[in-house]
């Protein structure tokens, strides 16, 4: 590691970022605060209220559901894509046509905009329309993803699975590229098992990718609006209505400000504590090397 | 392991043990036969894996092309009555090709002011330490994880009130929210890569640091900052949920436009999915232009 020059002036190289970062961070921000502890009947008509909505939103149900689905939802995925996307990294051919045509294809799922991954899959999933629906009638599975709430949800994991295990396998091939050619000529002349091959060589190198691989996706799945939104609109029932859109429902649905701000906040800070366990997890290991 | 280098293992291991042994017919041992089906499956894998993931986007294309009567008629792999009305509709009428124009606007503009303001920035956290960094880094990356659902309401209330709504700019500067902080993330990692001798003879020849940043220092990045591009332009071109709400008309995206095909008489199947391949297009382009520099820059610039 080398060491960096104790330099306060650069400052003013990091204050552009700080002002429009400032700009859409914390107006909107404060804004938020300012929402969550009044109640505000129109433009001119509000007052103060405390922490009631805060009590609110931890008593409410709707939202305790919202967060376990989001959880559970979050993990089902990491679970899914952290080793599907290992696998798919390592099966990547390493040279030639074929390797950048692969990495052009793979990549493709993650330049659509995610209402069109929505629609992609709306359509794809319809018994009528759709060969993903259309194959799971003919195999003889009552699959419909509009009325089944399991249907629905594990609709809604493929597409987040199809969507983004490409992230995680361009993370995992981009830190197997990094892995020297050395290594495996060291394990080869130690006769090593593909096993131990990937146990003791693979598997660490691609620990510092992981980790932000495991980051993005976390966060990302987190705040997942678009998709279920578009697929299935949070139902049926209530069945994929996950955080984000829970908040959204409520701010601009009901037009409930005061909740819905409060909601934001506490939303905000369990994003932030999660986020801060792993950035000091990233900065730890990167100081163990 | 790749596989060039299992086939270049084979020939010495061969010559040596197969030639000893048997010299008619070459015998491969039970490692070597263990890595020739590996490679097959790799491949049959492989080729699975990406069958599964284009069969949903060919689905969308195959669509694309056909008549309403037809997608509501049945399911057929191909389009049998090839049609381009869908695209033709799309093309000839300015709401809707506008949203392309739009949303390439937005998001050039975002690519833009990320960039400028990140790659100072990013120099800063590479090269010095100053008063509240760690902070600072913190409180940058912290944004990129704020979930936009939390900023709709008063990122409407902001901009509407000093005059920016349904303005590009409105939806340039909402995406710096997450899209600043990821730059100076990608930058940083790159930068860190380039020794610091380099700045420091550089300052030694008598290079300003404005002169020294653009001639020297910023050329020798230049992979990272495309790398950087393409992220910024990824996670722009994708956000459907501030786009859509900081705009009404003038600058409304594509991608919220595709709502209309909604109608009375149901749905525009065939519209629907022409625009959606139109989505998907641009993103393809950028991705074929960083192709080379996509499996390190997927890294983030830290392996």
């Amino acid at each position: 590691m080398q060491t960096k020059v104790e330099n306060n002036k650069a400052w003013f190289l990091v204050l552009p970022v700080f002002i429009i970062v400032a700009f859409s961070a914390i107006i909107p921000l404060m804004t938020v605060v300012n929402y969550s502890v009044q109640d505000i009947f129109d433009q001119n008509t509000s007052y103060f209220v405390g922490v009631e909505w805060f009590k609110q939103v931890m008593l409410d149900s709707r939202l305790h559901d919202a967060l376990i689905r989001q959880f559970i939802f979050s993990f089902t995925i990491l679970l899914i894509e952290i080793p599907l996307g290992i696998g798919v990294a390592l099966m990547m051919p390493t040279k030639g046509r074929s390797a950048s045509l692969c990495l052009i294809l793979v990549a493709l799922p993650l330049l659509i905009p995610w209402n069109v991954v929505g629609t992609i899959w709306q359509i794809f999933g319809r018994e009528d329309i759709g060969l993903f629906g259309a194959f799971m009638s003919f195999i003889g599975v009552d699959y419909n993803y509009a009325s089944n709430p399991i249907d629905a949800w594990s609709t809604v994991v493929l597409m987040d699975v199809w969507h983004w295990t490409p992230l995680v396998a361009l993370l995992c091939y981009s830190g197997l590229r990094a892995i020297p050619e050395m290594y495996y000529q060291a394990a080869r002349i130690d006769r090593a098992s593909r096993w131990a091959v990937f146990r003791y060589i693979q598997l660490p190198k691609l620990t510092s990718v992981l980790i932000i691989g495991v980051l993005l996706r976390f966060m990302d799945s987190f705040m997942i609006y678009t998709e279920p939104f578009v697929l299935t609109g949070g139902g049926p029932g209530s069945s994929t209505t996950f955080l984000s859109q829970a908040l959204v429902q409520q701010a601009i649905g009901q037009f409930d400000l005061g909740p819905a701000a409060a909601f934001s906040l506490v939303y905000f800070l369990i994003i932030l504590l999660v986020c801060w366990v792993f950035y000091t997890t990233i900065m730890n290991n990167q100081k163990d090397k | 392991m790749t596989q060039s280098s299992t086939q270049a293992a084979k020939q010495p291991t061969a010559r040596l043990y197969g030639t000893a042994t048997t010299p008619q017919a070459p015998v491969y041992s039970r490692a070597e036969h263990k890595a020739k089906n590996g490679t097959l499956r790799r491949r049959f894998g492989m080729t699975l894996y990406l069958v599964l993931l284009l069969l949903p986007i060919y689905w969308l294309v195959n669509m694309s092309f056909k008549t309403n009567t037809e997608i509501l008629s049945g399911l057929t792999l191909f389009p049998e009555h090839f049609t381009l009305d869908n695209y033709a509709k799309i093309f000839g009428d300015p709401t809707w090709y506008m949203g392309y124009v739009n949303s390439i606007t937005y998001v050039g503009m975002n690519m833009v002011i990320s960039l400028l303001v990140a790659l100072p920035a990013a120099y800063a956290f590479s090269r010095y330490r100053f008063v509240g960094d760690k902070h600072m880094f913190f409180w940058l990356l912290s944004n990129r994880m704020a979930p936009p659902a939390v900023f709709l309401l008063p990122f409407f209330q902001l901009y509407s009130s000093v005059g920016l709504f349904d303005t590009h700019i409105a939806v340039a500067l909402a995406h710096c929210l997450f899209n600043v902080p990821l730059a100076v993330w990608i930058l940083e990692g790159f930068m860190s890569g380039v020794p610091r001798e380099i700045d420091e003879t550089a300052y030694i020849d008598g290079y300003t640091f404005p002169k020294f940043f653009v001639r020297i220092f910023i050329p020798l990045i230049r992979s990272g900052i495309g790398v950087t591009a393409f992220f910024c332009f990824m996670f722009s071109w994708v956000e459907l949920l501030l786009a859509r709400t900081l705009t009404s008309v003038e600058a409304k995206p594509i991608a919220a436009i595709m709502t209309r095909t909604v109608s009375a008489s149901g749905m525009d199947w065939g519209l629907l999915a022409a625009a959606g391949v139109l989505t998907i297009i641009p993103g393809m382009l950028v991705i074929y232009f960083v192709r080379n520099h996509v499996a390190k820059g997927f890294a983030l610039g830290r392996v």
